[in-house]
């Protein structure tokens, strides 16, 4: 069975974000929500759990300091050590600043790579653009109308009612 | 569509903008022709740029017997110039993401340019110690890698080679932060772009951006952890910058004061370079509406509140001097105060302790031009803070039979006219191409201290 979907379009924040808690208590299901910054305070009204790339950074941030630190006792104790003005071999805090430099790394470069991955972004993808101005100016609620009958009359009043300056309905 | 403003917070954007004139302000510019200031100034940076250009090609081949160095003054001009463009780089990033984490919402007309102004500085930082290695194009050697000597490793208790890892690293992430920042932007460029060359650049990089908020959400939680990381990140680079001279003993950088002073010595130039540009740029590319004289205020008191740090800072170092009862430390410090580099000295407590109690009052923060001024003077004043602690240090050492004076050759100020030329020609070119403005950003603090009025739903 096909999936009947609607795309109404806003201009206005406070329009995005009280039709968005509307949409949701009558448990249509929301796809997706498409705007041109992010606002403030939209995650919760769409009910979206919070991102777990936290896990990615952290997870990571770990691998790279504890290879960072590794590699150094290896490569400055065991591998090839050479006696820098009597210093101890186990030199750990002269090790600190190149462990953190390396946990940053690592940490930023995957978790923005993590990003790039989940949200499939990646160079010379062709945008898929729900409107030309959800870039620029306008914000778009995708939702799919769930439970039994669809009342199109009552979707367009209370879509209506919250300035939507479009309405469509597409058919996925 | 009216809006009142509220009494709590004064907006951040000045003129009652919507959202699509937002973009048409930051993208016309990009649009329109150059402007012949654009030209003007272009021309001018590439000029010097090829001038640089030309002094680092004769040095390389020739050696660096060309620079004024000798036996005593072993540091001097070379370091000077990198420990000056890493801390202009700092003030970037305490915009992008010590701000960010802070709240400052009014960041958000600014922290593009400063980003950018960021990624400028480090590169020209990195072409110092690359030219220093005299052979440059062994510079990988200072990273390990598996080699046919041994391996023999890089030496990782020296304060040098965590320099490379440390630069290296601020400049990946700070490239990061500020691509990963310009994606969306590029995004609205590319969807009001005409097919062509342009369009096809900004599709590519803007890596099919849609506007998904389910993206967004997971852009704004990553946003947020490299701003958490590139927060101690950045204190991290300039602390291990300035270990390049505190783990060393010599008098005058053996000192414990160094990673803080230095930090806030950097934020304190960085500053001033960027609300030097913010200036200019406002003006050139009629930015007045976002770039505000509230942006301009709350910069300078950035300014001087980092200049009292930095003024601190002399004072405790004459302080310890006094109370250690070293007498080199002590004569270290007179030398400098009193000695044949004390005009330089000088220059540095006026330019960067004196003329900055200025921005105190409220009437000099107003009057852009002397803002303009008085940044042009704290960088000056930083360029002579690192000349003086590198060369006063250096040039009287525990021999007096050793010691020398020193003076720059005109290969070594044309280099660092070139790097000037270099920072310029790129920040030139990155306001031709590319927003100035973070659109994303700004379209979010619109609404900042203005109500919208005529909503059915708002009561």
């Amino acid at each position: 069975m096909s999936r009947r979907l609607f795309v109404a379009t806003f201009e206005r924040e406070q329009d995005i974000l009280a039709v968005t808690g509307a949409v949701r208590q009558h448990n249509w299901n929301i796809l997706d929500i498409y705007s041109p910054y992010a606002v403030h305070g939209l995650d919760k009204k769409m009910g979206l759990p919070p991102s777990r790339l936290p896990w990615v950074c952290f997870a990571l941030g770990l691998v790279g300091a504890s290879a960072k630190v590794g590699f150094e006792y290896w490569a400055s104790w065991l591998d090839w050590p050479v006696n820098v003005g009597g210093k101890p071999w186990d030199s750990l805090p002269a090790f600190v600043p190149l462990t953190f430099e390396i946990m940053v790394l690592f940490a930023g470069v995957s978790t923005v790579m993590a990003l790039f991955i989940v949200s499939r972004l990646f160079p010379g993808k062709k945008p898929q653009l729900i409107s030309p101005r959800v870039t620029n100016d306008q914000f778009a609620l995708v939702f799919e109308h769930t439970g039994g009958n669809v009342d199109i009359d009552e979707v367009h009043h209370l879509l209506k009612s919250y300035n939507a300056v479009g309405i469509e309905e597409r058919v996925a | 569509m009216a809006s009142t403003e509220i009494g709590l917070h004064k907006p951040l954007i000045h003129g009652d903008k919507h959202l699509a004139q937002v973009t048409r302000d930051v993208c016309e510019p990009l649009e329109r022709r150059a402007s012949a200031f654009w030209w003007i100034g272009f021309l001018i940076s590439l000029a010097v740029l090829i001038l640089g250009l030309t002094a680092i090609t004769y040095q390389i081949s020739t050696g660096i017997g060309t620079w004024g160095l000798n036996n005593t003054v072993g540091w001097a001009f070379d370091i000077t110039n990198f420990v000056f463009w890493i801390g202009i780089g700092h003030a970037g990033t305490l915009i992008s993401a010590i701000l960010f984490l802070l709240r400052q919402r009014w960041r958000t007309s600014v922290n593009r340019s400063a980003e950018a102004m960021t990624l400028f500085a480090v590169m020209c930082a990195g072409l110092f110690p690359l030219i220093h290695m005299g052979r440059p194009w062994l510079a990988y050697w200072v990273f390990p890698y598996p080699n046919f000597r041994g391996p023999l490793w890089i030496n990782f208790r020296s304060p040098l080679a965590w320099d490379a890892f440390a630069i290296s690293t601020y400049f990946i992430i700070s490239a990061v932060f500020w691509y990963l920042g310009l994606v969306p932007d590029l995004a609205t460029l590319r969807d009001r772009t005409a097919a062509g060359l342009r369009r096809s650049l900004y599709s590519f990089f803007s890596l099919g951006w849609n506007g998904s908020y389910r993206t967004w959400q997971r852009y704004e939680t990553v946003y947020m952890l490299l701003a958490g990381l590139a927060t101690p990140l950045v204190v991290s680079v300039h602390t291990i910058v300035s270990m390049d001279f505190a783990t060393a003993i010599i008098p005058g950088w053996h000192s414990t004061i160094f990673p803080p002073y230095f930090v806030a010595g950097a934020i304190f130039s960085g500053m001033a370079m960027v609300l030097f540009l913010m200036i200019l740029v406002r003006k050139a590319m009629h930015l007045e509406d976002y770039i505000t004289p509230r942006h301009v205020d709350v910069m300078s008191k950035i300014i001087v509140a980092t200049s009292g740090m930095v003024g601190l800072a002399y004072l405790t170092e004459f302080f310890t001097a006094l109370y250690s009862g070293n007498q080199y430390e002590q004569f270290v410090f007179l030398n400098r105060a009193l000695g044949p580099f004390a005009w330089a000295y000088w220059i540095m407590v006026s330019c960067n302790v004196l003329i900055p109690q200025l921005l105190w009052l409220r009437g000099v923060r107003a009057k852009l031009g002397l803002v303009l001024v008085i940044c042009v003077l704290v960088n000056v004043g930083m360029w002579f803070e690192r000349f003086v602690i590198i060369v006063t240090s250096l040039h009287r050492d525990y021999l007096p039979s050793n010691w020398a004076n020193y003076s720059p050759t005109s290969i070594e100020l044309a280099t660092l006219a070139g790097s000037f030329g270099l920072f310029f020609t790129l920040f030139f070119v990155f306001c031709r191409f590319l927003p100035v403005i973070a659109m994303g950003e700004v379209k979010g603090v619109l609404s900042h201290g203005r109500r919208r009025t005529e909503n059915p739903h708002e009561s």
